[in-house]
């Protein structure tokens, strides 16, 4: 059928369109109608559909995020807050941070491979936008049941994925989680997080300004990838003859993105854009409307002039597709020879595919043919905000404390260390960081298994900065209002045991269906108690990411509320490793244990949740991280306890030193005796070895911060023993290392 | 002491390289894979990456940009050249040394800390180790399985034409646990780990990769006597 242009859509106002299938409900359908005083075209629809849905819209979350900006700490080091691509941090010398993170949950799921790549794709795009270089990824990851039959197709092919695309960008990837459980079976999470430095002054934004300036496209050509519900419009209602639907996700060509990273920073170098944005979801039209909605006028757009990898692609196709390592960049005619030929050296395709206007509408014409006559904010911030019904789960009232056995005989602790450290979510990751490269650029200074992944930022005066991601999904299913706080707070203290002092957040909350009020109150909670800790910290939220729909069925994912936090370090030579390489030291555990197992992978180990997550004790937490930064001269090597507890801290720290260690655990003192103190998860702790000499003056700093300290054993020998077990390194590492490759090759 | 450090579109490996250069002691210059122009320097560092995408075969293309050509004439005159990793399959693309590598034996991307065992100290990249001495260096590619057919092996071999070779466990199958190989010359060298990861303790392994760009200095300064 003939182009559904504005002048046909205004002659025939009852002509159907498909906008339910597009995903939009009735009354949005007539909102649009209310905005445009007439029926939308079909590109219109397209692009309304697409940045209205909840990835685009976050129409869910909104009422709830607002809190971010309503208790936001006071703080200098935010240069640009939450809204744009990327939040940007002030971390000295002149020197700018961005961070963000982002989910590729489903399509992961759907092509494991192509999922992931593009996932890493997108997010380093995001930064680069900012006019940063990117500097290093990390990805939190979540899988089914480890010996799932689907986790063996999913989990191979998110990490090839992440590995194919990031070790060619020249991106070290320096850290990130793996953690199994039932619950995402069919809702795997790949969350992948990037980070770019630049100077102050060199900071991008994604605002279209000054009528006259050209808008153009560059980077790779347009093909029919990742159009997804668009691609009814396309081939159901508008055009009959087409084929089939295309697939919707989309695929990625990392040479493609290095060249555009390239070109992007030689382009920025020389000041050439007035502003820039990255095309992911929602391609052109997310891209066109976003950047004119944040600037101070309209955009005109020839949408035949969009270079084209397949000519078949209609308009709606074109709007709507995501194909990867595109870029939209603003630019004043004069500078454009100068843009040209940057892109013509790195062979970048880049065409002017329209110009900023000084009215307020964005149009889109294909061929002389008016498709889209919008007000560009409309589609871009003024989607629709709801209020979801919510409701406090009723699991929460039929859960059941730990019950577990007493661990004392030398056989049962060290058989409960074996069973621990060989377990899927405590087990070595090296199968897996192996094919990642964490050398590239030079910089890596500490990757995983770390407590924080360390980047240098200057080579003269070594200033550094630290990266964590944590969350524990099991305490945030338990209590969701403290279980991200927890989650914040123990990013906080890998980074403050790696040596650096935290100074902003980011997230990633996924999360089951926003349709069941359940889950809607557990996210409610979970922004409520993240805003709530922020604050209590002094830490910024430079932005964020929300992953809803994560769920089969009635089943949802355990909430997932990733927190990452980045921290600065002044000189990167003085940071900690879990790692001694040498015996003789006295080690020391900062901080009390308790008997509480629930969430514990302990307990998870025997098949029980518990009822109570621990509370998050801010006052604690905060003296421990000034202490560990005012102790690290005294480190020799300190590594937190999380997951797994005391056991596989010590566990982590012998096998990577490749030194023993004597370990007595004051059982007497522990609520829970010995079974608590080595697999208890109770937050606020740390491992730390120290030389003789130093214990004194560690012993100073710890009073008086009121943290308490206590001596659990020395290192040296080639056994970890354990109050009276003993366990022979070699045996250790067997069944720490063995777990991954017996699972997946 | 001049040291060009090429970037081909796809190279990732070159800031890293030119620091090493510079750590070394000389200047590193950056050279432009679409220029024939080899701006002078005295020697040239073909570094690590997906050059090109690894798109046709590993290096395939790369191998006949403008600058190669300047390479390999100069290459074939005693100019030393490195090529490392990526660098090495441009390398061996290029004919200026023998064989190919291959996707490694387990199909995975490995990045891993290598330990080698240096076994030609007469080139002008490796005279500064000692013949047997073990070294770790990091090492990072899918496809590093150095293969060749039996009698260029035999010739590599017995012409002591293998600079170094993989310790231990062979990590990519490569024929004779070959890291690296050299030219008749001694001139050109192709090395899958990565030296230029290993140049101090702050973000490497250990500091034994920084020995093959001062030996190259060390040649350039006896060539010059």
């Amino acid at each position: 059928m003939a182009l559904d242009t504005v002048s046909h859509a205004s002659s025939t106002p009852d002509f159907e369109l498909p906008f339910e299938q597009l995903g939009l409900k009735a009354d949005e359908y007539e909102k649009i109608k209310g905005i445009l005083g007439r029926r939308p075209t079909g590109s219109e629809l397209a692009m309304y559909s697409v940045m209205w849905s909840e990835h685009c819209s976050y129409k869910s979350s909104k009422v709830h995020l607002k809190q971010f900006g309503e208790k936001a700490p006071q703080s200098d080091a935010l240069l640009v807050g939450i809204g744009e691509n990327a939040g940007v941090v002030d971390i000295g010398q002149g020197y700018a941070v961005t961070f963000k993170a982002e989910s590729h949950n489903h399509p992961s799921f759907v092509e494991p491979y192509q999922g992931a790549a593009t996932g890493v794709g997108g997010i380093v795009r995001d930064i680069l936008t900012m006019g940063a270089r990117p500097i290093a990824v990390m990805d939190p990851l979540r899988f089914g049941a480890a010996d799932a039959p689907d986790t063996k197709r999913v989990l191979p092919g998110v990490v090839a994925g992440i590995g194919g695309y990031g070790n060619c960008l020249g991106l070290p990837n320096i850290g990130g989680e793996i953690v199994f459980d039932e619950t995402y079976a069919g809702n795997p999470l790949v969350n992948a997080l990037c980070v770019g430095v630049m100077r102050h002054e060199d900071i991008k934004l994604a605002q279209a300004h000054g009528a006259g300036n050209l808008v153009v496209l560059f980077g790779a050509k347009t093909g029919g990838d990742g159009i997804g519900g668009a691609s009814i419009l396309a081939s159901e209602t508008f055009n009959t003859s087409k084929p089939t639907k295309r697939p919707a996700v989309q695929v990625g060509d990392p040479f493609a993105e290095k060249v555009l990273i390239e070109c992007s920073l030689e382009i920025f170098a020389e000041d050439l854009v007035v502003g820039i944005q990255d095309l992911g979801a929602a391609g052109i039209s997310c891209a066109t409307s976003e950047l004119a909605s944040a600037g101070t006028g309209g955009m005109n757009v020839q949408l035949e002039k969009v270079q084209l990898r397949d000519p078949s692609l209609s308009p709606e196709e074109i709007l709507m597709s995501e194909s990867q390592e595109r870029m939209c960049a603003i630019i004043e005619p004069s500078k454009l020879a100068r843009f040209m030929a940057i892109c013509r050296k790195w062979d970048v395709t880049a065409t002017v595919i329209g110009e900023v206007t000084s009215g307020e509408r964005l149009h889109i014409t294909f061929n002389g043919e008016l498709i889209v006559d919008v007000p560009p904010r409309t589609v871009a911030h003024d989607g629709p905000v709801l209020t979801r019904p919510m409701s406090r789960p009723e699991y929460l009232d039929s859960l059941k404390s730990v019950v577990l056995e007493s661990i004392e005989t030398p056989e049962t602790i060290k058989a409960a260390v074996l069973k621990l450290i060989a377990a899927p979510n405590i087990a070595d990751k090296s199968w897996v960081t192996k094919q990642y490269d964490r050398y590239v650029q030079g910089n890596s200074i500490l990757t995983q298994p770390e407590d924080s992944g360390m980047i240098r930022i200057d080579e003269q005066t070594h200033l550094g900065i630290a990266i964590s991601t944590d969350a524990n999904a099991r305490w945030s299913y338990l209590d969701p209002y403290n279980g991200v706080k927890l989650a914040l707070l123990e990013s906080c203290r890998n980074i403050a045991t790696s040596g650096a002092k935290p100074l902003a957040i980011t997230n990633c909350l996924n999360f089951g269906s926003p349709e069941d009020p359940g889950v809607m109150w557990t996210f409610a909670e979970t922004v409520r108690g993240l805003a709530d800790i922020c604050l209590e910290m002094g830490l910024p939220v430079t932005g964020g990411n929300v992953s809803f729909y994560n769920q089969t069925g009635k089943v949802a994912i355990l909430p997932t509320p990733v927190v990452g936090v980045l921290g600065v370090i002044q000189d990167v030579r003085t940071r900690t490793s879990i790692s001694f390489n040498e015996s003789g030291l006295e080690l020391f555990q900062l901080g009390n244990t308790d008997d509480n197992f629930s969430g514990s992978e302990w307990a998870h180990l025997h098949g029980q949740m518990g009822d109570r997550a621990p509370h998050p004790d801010v006052d604690h937490e905060t003296r421990l991280v000034k202490l560990l930064l005012e102790a690290q001269g005294l480190f020799v090597a300190a590594h937190d306890i999380s997951n797994g507890g005391f056991a596989a801290t010590i566990s982590e720290m012998v096998l990577k030193s490749n030194v023993g260690a004597d370990i007595e655990l004051p059982a007497e003192y522990i609520p829970g005796g010995v079974t608590a103190g080595l697999f208890a998860e109770t937050p606020g702790r740390v491992v730390v070895a120290v030389k003789s000499e130093d214990v004194a003056a560690l012993q100073k700093l710890a009073d008086e911060q009121c943290i308490p300290m206590h001596k659990v054993g020395t290192t040296g020998g080639d056994l970890l023993s354990i109050n009276g077990a003993s366990i022979p390194l070699t045996e250790l590492r067997a069944a720490f290392t063995e777990t991954f490759p017996k699972l997946f090759g | 002491m001049r040291v060009g450090v090429v970037t081909f579109p796809g190279t990732l490996d070159d800031r890293d390289a030119a620091r090493a250069v510079e750590y070394a002691g000389a200047e590193a210059v950056s050279l432009w894979h679409g220029s024939d122009d080899l701006k002078h320097v005295d020697a040239v560092v073909l570094p690590g990456g997906f050059s090109y995408g690894d798109y046709l075969r590993c290096g395939a293309i790369s191998a006949k940009a403008p600058i190669m050509k300047s390479i390999i004439i100069a290459a074939e005159h005693g100019f030393p050249v490195l090529g490392i990793c990526n660098g090495f399959q441009v390398l061996a693309e290029a004919h200026l040394l023998p064989g190919a590598l291959t996707r490694n034996a387990d199909m995975h991307f490995l990045c891993t800390d290598q330990t080698l065992k240096i076994e030609n100290n007469k080139t002008m990249w490796t005279n500064g180790f000692e013949i047997g001495q073990e070294i770790v260096i990091p090492m990072k590619n899918a496809e590093g399985n150095f293969n060749c057919d039996d009698a260029t092996l035999h010739e590599l071999e017995s012409e002591g034409r293998v600079i170094a070779r993989y310790v231990g466990v062979n990590p990519n199958g490569s024929r004779d646990a070959i890291a690296g190989i050299t030219n008749k010359r001694g001139n050109v060298v192709g090395l899958m780990p990565h030296p230029e990861h290993a140049i101090d303790l702050l973000t490497g392994p250990s500091k034994d990769g920084l020995t093959f760009f001062t030996s190259v200095l060390h040649s350039m300064i006896a060539g010059v006597k």
